[in-house]
């Protein structure tokens, strides 16, 4: 018994049952206290202030009407997103295209508002540009989802593959359509959606507030879906085992056919209301990496809809606070930006271990133990009986438990 | 799966019917209009036009937005005569913003929002894909100023606090060219090449007017003192990129180029001249530092008149002319110091020489663009129609030649010569 302990390393993991919701929100927050600590000392290294980190991230988000704005049109459009690719993770269909299905809505939107300018009614060129960006998006899902489903190719490097196809049609678009030879689309002044007026808000009208809107309804429009719907208990059951699905009469083509048409339907929408509602333009990072942080966005919170609200703000609100964190003090590029993101995601995805795993360290008591054991033979007697069979006993069953969590899933 | 397959295939339709829109474009009017020969202000006296209140110089916030950082040559043009002017005029460095790294996207419109939320009266743009959104931005917010660099749009758009700006570069060009032309004629009489050997390579970024007007003054410069000399031009579609622009350069020395001029922004070509010890003729400012053995001369664009210019009508409550050229009068229009190294003999004055015939006002006075020291096509042209008021359509609508003379920057600050001419190659 007793030498088996000489071995024993300073600390092992072992996976975690029993995790109260309360216990999980306790990691969570102090990842996310520590996460903020870490930022803001870094940022005093450059800034010399440390207020001035509070300050500046506070007021890049909240500062003025504006940026509050921006806040929630750039947060719609990345829960927009991260929506679309909820269904087609949850069915464990990697898409990693939202980028490309979106952008490709981009792009239809853009070809629309380009050539048809004011020749018809802007309700009537919003239906269209609408109904080519969400058909051209479902195209781009449809491609991977109907080669997975027909001969099993690998939609992980199908849908990545497509987000460049993507890409290079937006550029060979623009050097085709804009004959300056400048290489840019400007500003196009047709097709875009209606302002809505608030009384007291936005009085004079506010041009993100349909995106808001309309990226709010969807989101109770998924959460429904997923947890009410017929459509949804199949994608779950695709999901956790294609087996268990056609036993019981699933038929896993047409779901993963259907659950990547909608992906891509959404993620054609996103582009839809990022080109009418906001940029106007189309260039080929229009996109902006949004496709590939949605999937983070997605991922955090577990691909619970309403999660996806606090994941979703926290990164827009990490991005647009530390670029006035660059500006205020001068750092140089936005390289900093990105430092600040990063240390906080690796925080943040961090902590997502401990609520998985515990980290056992080496029982100090097993020590002592042991090294007074020739001392003072009598005081260590009941102690390590009582101590050592457990720890065994509980790693075999923790090993035990992982295996058979490993079944289920 | 038969349903999906009609969805799919309606979408197609849908689609189809949009791009059938296309079809039904405008056809052109054929009507040429004669070119407004005071279409754009030349020189730096504030008018009298009204537009806004004054504005304490200690008060006025300032802002630039530029497509790339400081390691462009281009950027760092705008950046560095944006510090200048505003540090002479005495604005605190607190109320002077600069925003780097802005693409030419609607990145532009939020930046140029975001200068405005932080209270800037006059913003300031430096590439030519900004025009749009900055024009959008103005649209906006009509109290603050817009001043935009390079763009065409400006003197037809009717949006009173929205400006563009340029320089008469392609005298600038001339003036390098002849500098380059000296050096082939120094090579020339050394036997180290024959006459019909004076091959040039020029590397350029997009093949449009402001690129082609700059390559072709170049060209035009050296063949007005080395008359056999040809050249070729290669385009990188880019502004900014090093290893393009460089690879660029070694395949134009590889194809027999003797000497090589860019209008890019980096280092690339630059280097590239200086390994390989072909000389180096250079934009937006000096790269003797770098290039010790290659370089030749540099032409650039000063900003700081411009800036000065403009900050001053703010601070006066005076409008600010819709479209400005500066000259070499201004101070806009600026060769650097000759290298010491790779320079030919007797460069200065035959330079010198030229510029004063540039400004001349008398017969000795010379036209870069004079439709008699160039053909297209075997021609001598008589007449070229260019689409000087950018409607977006790309439609040519104004006559630039008068009684024989192209009229460069004179309808519109920026540059409207795309012909191509005899003796450049595009490759």
């Amino acid at each position: 018994m007793r030498k088996e302990f000489k071995h024993e390393p300073l600390f092992h993991i072992s996976k975690r049952m029993d995790i109260s919701t309360a216990q999980k929100w306790i990691i969570r927050l102090s990842a996310g206290i520590l996460a903020v600590l870490v930022c803001s000392l870094i940022a005093t290294i450059f800034t010399h202030n440390f207020g001035g980190f509070f300050k500046s991230m506070g007021s890049g988000t909240f500062g003025t009407a504006i940026r509050r704005w921006n806040l929630l049109e750039k947060l719609a459009i990345l829960l927009c997103i991260a929506l679309a690719l909820t269904p087609a993770f949850k069915m464990r269909f990697w898409n990693i295209g939202a980028e490309g299905q979106t952008l490709i809505g981009c792009l239809v939107s853009a070809i629309c508002m380009f050539y048809i300018r004011g020749s018809i009614a802007n309700p009537l060129l919003l239906l269209i540009s609408f109904v080519g960006s969400v058909g051209a998006g479902m195209l781009w899902g449809f491609i991977p989802a109907f080669f997975k489903a027909k001969w099993n190719t690998n939609e992980t490097l199908f849908t990545l593959m497509m987000n460049y196809v993507a890409m290079y049609l937006v550029t060979f678009f623009i050097s085709f359509a804009v004959r300056s030879g400048s290489g840019v689309l400007g500003y196009q002044p047709f097709g875009h959606l209606p302002l809505l007026q608030i009384p007291g808000l936005a009085p004079t009208g506010q041009k993100f507030l349909l995106t808001v809107i309309l990226v709010a309804v969807l989101v109770v429009l998924m959460y429904v879906y997923l947890r009410f719907s017929k459509h949804g208990y199949e994608i779950s059951v695709v999901g956790e085992s294609v087996n268990t699905a056609r036993y019981i009469g699933i038929n896993v083509r047409k779901v993963i056919i259907r659950t990547m048409l909608l992906s891509g339907a959404i993620c054609g929408f996103a582009g839809w209301l990022l080109v009418t509602g906001a940029r106007f333009t189309v260039n080929k990072d229009l996109v902006g990496g949004d496709g590939f942080t949605a999937i983070l966005v997605a991922w955090l919170a577990h691909f619970n809809p309403l999660g996806m609200l606090l994941t979703a703000f926290l990164v827009v609100f990490l991005k647009q606070g530390a670029s006035q964190l660059v500006t205020d003090f001068k750092i140089g590029k936005d390289y900093f930006g990105d430092v600040i993101t990063g240390i906080f995601f690796f925080f943040i995805i961090g902590c997502e271990f401990f609520i998985n795993y515990r980290i056992n360290f080496k029982k100090r008591t097993v020590k002592a133990a042991a090294s007074s054991d020739t001392e003072n033979p009598s005081e260590g007697a009941d102690e390590p009986s009582a101590e050592a069979p457990t720890l065994p006993e509980a790693e075999a069953a923790s090993e035990e438990a992982v295996a058979a969590n490993r079944e289920v899933e | 799966m038969k349903k999906l397959i009609t969805i799919i295939m309606a979408l197609a339709l849908v689609a189809a019917v949009a791009i059938g829109m296309v079809a039904c474009n405008k056809d052109g009017d054929a009507e040429i209009k004669q070119l407004n020969m005071n279409g754009v202000k030349t020189d730096l006296t504030v008018g009298t036009e009204n537009a806004g209140s004054p504005i304490a110089i200690s008060a006025i916030k300032v802002g630039l937005i530029t497509l790339h950082d400081e390691n462009s040559t281009y950027d760092k043009n705008f950046i560095d005569a944006f510090k200048a002017a505003t540090a002479e005029l005495g604005i605190p460095s607190s109320n002077v913003i600069i925003k780097s790294g802005v693409d030419e996207t609607d990145a532009c419109y939020e930046t140029a929002v975001d200068l405005v939320d932080q209270g800037c009266n006059l913003i300031f743009a430096d590439s030519f894909g900004h025009e749009s959104f900055m024009l959008q931005a103005a649209q906006e917010f009509p109290n603050v100023q817009f001043c935009h660099a390079t763009g065409t749009k400006a003197h037809t758009a009717g949006v009173q606090n929205y400006h563009n700006a340029f320089a008469s570069i392609y005298e600038g060009r001339y003036l390098a060219g002849v500098a380059a032309g000296m050096k082939l004629n120094e090579m020339i009489q050394a036997g180290t090449i024959t006459a019909n050997q004076a091959l040039m390579g020029y590397v350029g970024a997009w093949p449009y007017a402001e690129v082609k007007s700059g390559y072709t003054s170049f060209y035009l410069g050296a063949k007005s003192v080395c008359p056999t000399v040809k050249m070729q031009v290669k385009f990188t579609n880019s502004w900014y990129d090093e290893a393009a622009e460089s690879e660029t350069a070694s395949y134009l020395i590889s194809n027999g180029c003797k000497l090589i001029s860019q209008h890019a922004d980096s280092y690339g070509a630059p280097s590239a001249c200086e390994q390989a010890g072909v000389p180096n003729v250079s934009y937006n400012g000096s790269t003797e530092a770098s290039c010790p053995n290659t370089f030749i001369v540099s032409s650039r664009i000063n900003w700081a008149p411009y800036y000065t210019y403009a900050i001053n009508c703010v601070v006066a409550g005076k409008k600010i002319a819709a479209d400005w050229c500066g000259t070499i009068a201004t101070g806009s229009v600026e060769l650097t110091a000759f290298g010491a190294t790779a320079t030919a003999a007797g460069t200065a004055q035959k330079v010198e020489e030229v510029m004063a015939k540039l400004q001349a006002t008398d017969s000795t006075k010379i036209n870069v663009f004079d439709a008699s020291t160039f053909t297209v096509g075997g021609k001598t042209l008589e007449e070229y129609v260019a689409d000087v008021d950018d409607m977006g359509d790309f439609v040519p609508e104004t006559n630039v030649i008068i009684d024989g003379v192209f009229y460069e920057s004179i309808g519109r600050s920026a540059p409207y010569f795309d012909i191509n001419i005899d003796g450049i190659t595009l490759l």
